[in-house]
């Protein structure tokens, strides 16, 4: 039998037939392309994104006005959960950084022309972006980076580097967390629009990596990189909070491909273990491994029911505390079961889950990042403590 | 000007299809698809429309599961969905297909062409196409790979049809019901636009009174599905040196009469 989720009921026909149809172009677009892309390291997504702009598939929940669907959040779940289907986890990253991660602080704060000029085209697929916010001395402290824009007139002048940017080799444009003002701390940064064509831009290095090998991560410098003032998403010195609200979404999408892509590959692993013969009888036969793929798919559905109450907090609006709360959950939880996830499965494939080309080995190599990227399970630790007020008075 | 484009939900092809019990064809709980050929034909309904400046029409035969094929059409950007239904039409019946689809169009009126993809994947059939053709006195295009040049003003098509041993170009008069191959294009994916506006669409339902249409008596009795008998298959490993085993496995292949 097949193990089917709780009806959900938030998912109506029009969201099904919205996964009918990225399930598909996963199938025919993305997934006999994957094996090229992890092998170049990096994936065509001028291409790709042009693919997906046309269907609609890349500004879900921007306004109309800018070329986006206006859509309920229901939809960025169907889309999280069948890019999950991808074959490579780069290629969801390459998504959802163009779709939840740059973009959500300019839809929010950024101006009118501002959006038009770079929102618009990203939601179309027509250019590429990339957020630029981790440093080469500081990742988890945000607070910490040291990227300056100085005014100069109408410009500001940025000199700095950004480490570990995604789609940064290719991007057209940077959402570029960086200093506008004298100091330290949260205060006095700002989130600005950087093309990625103006002089005194490079990329320095293309980085090599463990896994998501699919997506190109790059170290970006910035030597006197001069931008109008009017490429600043919404009032100056308010970077830091655009950017702490622009990782809910971040976190959250982030929770819901891999706790799909987990239950992708415990469902996988059942097949095989059904298949594959030891001692005159199917793995699966073994108590042991029926239970611990059981035990997995228990903490896959309750992981997956907590992202959906933090979409359905979203959907409705709730308070930003409660969402940052429930997002920094669901990222902890989901990094974690991944791994679990990935070092369970791979054992039971025995020495084939071991063999470069296998999906489990990619899968093994992919899922670690989850609890790193976009604040790593002890930053979530510490927001989770933090809103629940654990901190002596 | 108007395009006319058949279709109908069949099981998805990666589901188990099988007779149950009681003798009715059953997919387990497997979603069901558009069928499959017919996705082609959509798409170059789209495509005509377009070019010849007119609107295009998906219809199709039998109950309410058929909607999902229907809603899928109008999310790829047919123009308008209308379901056949009725208690007295059996749609698997060719004949009694043809003879309400025929109806069908005659009704819609000023249709040039219609287009049906090559076959269902669930049935297997394609009679009811060509029947169509008959009803409505057109002529039958099969197995098209490419449309050349369709002229609306002067009413004329010319179409490169393919077969086994080759390809074949010929030129007609419209109307004309043509069945295309999967070669003609590439379908496009429902856009979210698509989706939006199918899933807020109702799509009308005609019954044969509609359509002032009467069946003719049937052709056709199923009686019974079966599921395909079970294979005994009998593995034989052949021993020996490659010379040897190929030797023996000659020997076997005359002697079973495969060769
Ligand atoms: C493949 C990849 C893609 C990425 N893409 C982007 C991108 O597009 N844009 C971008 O801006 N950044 C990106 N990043 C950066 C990512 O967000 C950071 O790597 C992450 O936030 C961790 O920062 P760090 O690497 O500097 O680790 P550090 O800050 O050096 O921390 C190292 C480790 O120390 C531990 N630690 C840190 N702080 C604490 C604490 N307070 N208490 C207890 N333990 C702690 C954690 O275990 C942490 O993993 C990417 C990273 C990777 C690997």
């Amino acid at each position: 039998m097949v193990l089917q989720a709780v009806p959900q009921t938030r998912f109506t026909e029009e969201h099904e037939m919205f996964r009918k149809s990225v399930r598909a172009f996963v199938e025919k677009e993305i997934r006999p392309y994957v094996d090229e892309w992890e092998e170049q390291e990096i994936a065509p997504l001028h291409d790709l994104f042009k693919k997906m702009g046309d269907l609609g598939f890349l500004g879900l929940n921007y306004p109309e006005e800018y070329g986006g669907a206006g859509a309920d959040i229901w939809y960025t779940v169907v889309l999280a959960e069948e890019l999950a289907r991808a074959g490579a986890a780069g290629i969801p990253m390459a998504v959802f950084v163009q779709t939840d991660m740059a973009t959500p602080a300019l839809a929010k704060h950024g101006s009118h022309e501002l959006k038009q000029k770079y929102l618009t085209p990203a939601i179309r697929g027509e250019m590429v972006c990339a957020i630029a916010v981790t440093e080469p001395n500081a990742g988890s402290d945000v607070a910490g980076i040291q990227t300056r824009a100085e005014r100069d007139g109408d410009e500001y002048v940025i000199n700095g580097s950004k480490m570990y940017i995604t789609n940064g080799t290719q991007a057209d444009w940077l959402c570029l967390l960086a200093r506008t003002s004298p100091g330290e701390g949260y205060q006095g940064m700002s989130l600005i629009i950087v093309p990625t064509n103006l002089p005194g831009f490079s990329v320095s290095k293309k980085l090599k990596k463990l896994g998501n090998h699919s997506s190109d991560t790059a170290v970006l410098s910035f030597e006197n990189v001069r931008v109008p003032v009017s490429n600043r998403i919404g009032e100056e010195g308010m970077g830091f909070y655009y950017q702490m609200e622009q990782f809910q979404v971040e976190r959250l999408v982030g929770a819901l491909g891999g706790v799909a892509g987990a239950e992708y590959t415990v469902r996988d692993t059942i097949k095989y273990c059904q298949e594959r013969k030891a001692f005159g009888k199917p793995l699966i036969a073994n108590q042991w491994i029926q239970f611990k793929l059981a035990e997995l798919l228990t903490e896959i559905e309750a992981a997956k029911q907590l992202n959906y109450s933090c979409a359905a907090l979203i959907e409705a609006g709730a308070d930003g505390m409660e969402i940052t709360r429930i997002a920094s959950m669901c990222k902890l939880k989901a990094g974690r079961l991944m791994r679990e996830v990935a070092d369970t499965c791979l054992q039971f494939y025995g020495g084939m889950g071991y063999m470069e080309e296998t999906p489990i080995s990619r899968y093994f190599r992919d899922a670690r990042l989850t609890s790193i990227g976009g604040g790593a399970d002890e930053i979530m630790l510490g927001i989770i403590a933090k809103l629940e007020n654990m901190n002596p008075r | 000007m108007h395009v006319v484009v058949f279709t109908r939900s069949t099981p998805d092809t990666a589901a188990k299809v099988e007779v149950d019990g009681s003798g009715a064809v059953i997919w387990g709980n497997a979603a069901t698809v558009v069928n499959p050929w017919d996705e082609y034909a959509l798409e170059e309904a789209i495509v005509q429309a377009k070019n010849g400046g007119g609107k295009a029409t998906v219809i199709a035969l039998g109950g309410e599961m058929h909607n999902d094929a229907l809603k899928h059409s109008l999310a790829m950007g047919l123009d308008e969905a209308i379901r056949i239904d009725d208690p007295e039409l059996d749609p698997t019946d060719s004949l009694a297909y043809a003879t309400a689809a025929a109806a069908a169009v005659n009704k819609i009126g000023d249709v040039d062409l219609v287009i049906f993809g090559k076959e269902s994947v669930d049935v297997g059939t394609d009679q009811h196409t060509y029947m169509l053709a008959r009803k409505l006195g057109w002529t039958m295009l099969s197995y098209v790979s490419k449309i050349l040049e369709v002229d609306y003003a002067a009413k004329t098509i010319k179409v490169e049809k393919m077969y086994e041993q080759g390809k074949q170009v010929v030129t007609s008069k419209l109307p004309a019901v043509i069945s295309v191959m999967k070669e003609i294009n590439e379908p496009r994916y429902p856009s979210f636009i698509g989706i939006r506006k199918a899933g807020k669409a109702t799509i009308p339902v005609w019954s044969l009174a509609d359509l002032g249409a009467s069946l003719p008596d049937k052709k056709v009795d199923v009686l019974a599905f079966n599921n395909p008998p079970t294979k005994d298959v009998v593995v034989e490993m052949i021993e020996g040196e490659p010379e040897e085993q190929a030797a023996k496995l000659v020997d076997k292949l005359l002697e079973e009469k495969v060769l």
